[in-house]
């Protein structure tokens, strides 16, 4: 499988990275050559293999239903969470204007 | 006077606690010699003022007859992945070029607890992508090593080279690293120093700046396997912050060392002899299995048959994880902001992601996008998926027939800088050997086993079962005590 120029530019859309028509141009061939060397895991018979969702065996742990429970990751920190925005005012992140 | 930079974790530490030297002189040695090393572009910040407080707080404990911590006194350098409270950590990239956490990675924490001090930030590839340190926002690093009759600029590795560069330099006695799919190993490997990654969830990913989430482990890197041993101890343990942390008590890994290696079995994995490989990387490896071999151990041979697929299948898997983990970087919440004029939402994530990322970075989105894209999932992340499992399964059936299994870390040594990059597959075959024990989330390390004839060192790498960093480091020490590897780079910088 390949990728087109076209479909490059969709993808980049859809990760949301601005790319000229120079930048696309050496992508495109670069892309290609990666997914054709990745195109070999198709000779491998994987029927009756479960695709692995954790490499080493662990439980999702519960903690107890208690607010705040573990202070760094926990609220009340909204300096902290602001300090390092671009743009913050009145205690909010700020974005350009999202509905006209 | 003692050269204390030519000192590691060890000594350091043990020369502390009797009162050899002071952990201040120590920090004021280290910190002169990262002064005196910017050509090689090792550090992106440099914290002189964390070392010697925290140096000071040791010899303060050892005045008053307190318990000095695991590396107390030993200033360490810290790939730039890691947060770090009020200082830069950029991931070496340009979107977080300014970003100063707020808080401090649970790794980094403990090493602080530990006793340990901070000579800077790091240098590393973007985001941990990369096995040359060619794709950083902040130049390349250079190894101190050079091959030999040329003074053309080697790689230390990737994606810590930063760590590797420093290490071997002797400007740090040692540094955190953080591997993905070889990124302690190779570094270690091309600079002729340890560095082991333990089994996946041992070392808390909290402030761990994330790549690929379900591969990402910190680890150290050291001179010594003895270093690597102290270190990880004080890095690992459960961390309720990490929801894939290991809820398991740390060994007392360094206490347990032991060469002796009677009733083990070491495995050759015969898929691992591959075209393209130096034959100086072939000989060392059958002296690698002579050493294991008076250490007493057994020598068998085991299959790992699906060895082949795991490096496209990992370009598919770290890829895919990347792309979600770095939608972060929208310029809202940190990082480079950039608003071109009359621009909306969508138009400025899309201008801050061009100019914030790397190309390396770029492309790796872009595959991961588009291998979890509507109508290429299960062609592409599925079956990736699925021979992750096959080649977890393979170390599952060869460590039911040995112990440890012995490798080369890379198939080639270290190459100039700038002579890899016309074509990424190229470079990502440095990381054939690493790979695969990565995705299959074992335990690790990579230590030095003799240098090429072209002066470059080489590594043997060794891999354990789930949760035996013991049998790893055993291994590891048994080589290093035949090997004896004194080799230094000249220093030119």
């Amino acid at each position: 499988m390949s990728v087109t120029r076209e479909e490059v530019a969709k993808i980049a859309s859809l990760a949301r990275i601005k790319m000229g028509d120079e930048e696309l141009d050496r992508m495109v061939p670069e892309l290609n050559n990666i997914l054709d060397w990745v195109e070999q895991l198709g000779e491998v018979d994987t029927s009756g293999v479960e695709p692995m969702t954790a490499v080493i065996p662990n439980t999702l742990r519960l903690r107890d239903d208690v607010v705040d429970a573990i202070p760094e990751t926990s609220g009340g920190r909204r300096e902290d969470v602001l300090a390092n925005a671009p743009v913050a005012e009145h205690g909010f992140f700020g974005v350009p204007k999202v509905i006209e | 006077m003692t050269a204390y930079t030519q000192l590691g974790v060890k000594d350091i530490r043990d020369g502390v606690a009797s009162g050899d030297f002071t952990a201040r002189e120590v920090a004021e040695s280290f910190n002169a010699a990262v002064a005196s090393a910017a050509e090689l572009n090792a550090f992106i910040v440099t914290t002189p003022d964390h070392a010697l407080t925290a140096a000071d707080a040791v010899d303060a404990k050892r005045a008053r007859g307190e318990d000095l911590g695991k590396m107390g006194g030993v200033p360490i350098g810290m790939k730039d992945l890691f947060a770090t409270k009020g200082v830069q950590t950029t991931a070496a990239s340009h979107i977080l070029e300014g970003f100063k956490p707020e808080y401090e990675s649970t790794v980094s924490q403990k090493l602080w607890d530990a006793g340990a001090g901070m000579l800077g930030k790091l240098n590393l590839d973007q985001f941990a992508m990369g096995s040359s340190n060619e794709t950083s926002y902040f130049g390349n690093v250079s190894s101190p090593w050079k091959k030999d009759g040329t003074n053309a600029a080697m790689s230390p590795g990737g994606s810590s080279g930063g760590s590797s560069s420093a290490v071997a330099a002797r400007i740090a006695p040692a540094a955190t690293g953080t591997d993905t799919g070889g990124s302690i190993r190779q570094p270690a490997a091309f600079t002729g120093i340890c560095g082991i990654k333990p089994t996946y969830g041992r070392c808390s990913r909290w402030g761990v700046v994330a790549f690929a989430s379900s591969l990402d482990q910190a680890g150290p890197m050291a001179r010594s396997v003895e270093d690597c041993a102290i270190m990880l101890e004080a890095m690992a343990g459960f961390d309720p912050k990490d929801a894939t942390s290991l809820q398991m008590d740390v060994p007392n890994w360094e206490a347990t060392l032991s060469a002796d290696l009677k009733g083990k079995k070491i495995g050759i994995p015969r898929e691992y002899r591959m075209d393209g490989t130096d034959q100086a990387i072939l000989d060392s490896w059958e002296q690698g299995k002579a050493m294991l071999r008076d250490a007493g151990a057994e020598i068998v041979d085991v299959s790992l048959p699906h060895t082949k697929y795991a490096l496209p299948a990992y370009y598919i898997i770290a890829p895919a994880e990347a792309s979600s983990n770095l939608a972060r970087y929208d310029g809202v919440r940190y990082g480079l902001r950039d608003l071109p004029d009359g621009a909306g939402l969508q138009d400025m994530y899309a201008a801050i992601r061009a100019a914030g990322f790397g190309d390396e970075v770029k492309r790796r989105v872009l595959i991961g996008t588009y291998v979890l894209s509507a109508g290429f999932y299960d062609a592409y992340y599925t079956q990736a998926q699925k021979i992750r499992t096959l080649v977890a399964q393979d170390f599952e059936k060869a460590f039911a027939e040995c112990d440890v299994i012995l490798a080369p870390t890379t198939p080639t040594a270290s190459f100039p800088l700038g002579s890899l990059n016309e074509d990424p597959l190229t470079m990502y075959l440095n990381d054939v050997f690493a790979v695969p024990a990565s995705l299959a989330g074992l335990p690790a390390m990579s230590v030095p086993a003799t240098v090429n004839p072209d002066g470059l060192p080489l590594g043997l790498q060794l891999v354990g079962r789930p949760f035996d960093e013991q049998g790893v480091l055993n291994a590891g020490l048994a080589i290093q005590q035949r090997v004896g590897f004194e080799a230094q780079p000249e220093k030119w910088w």
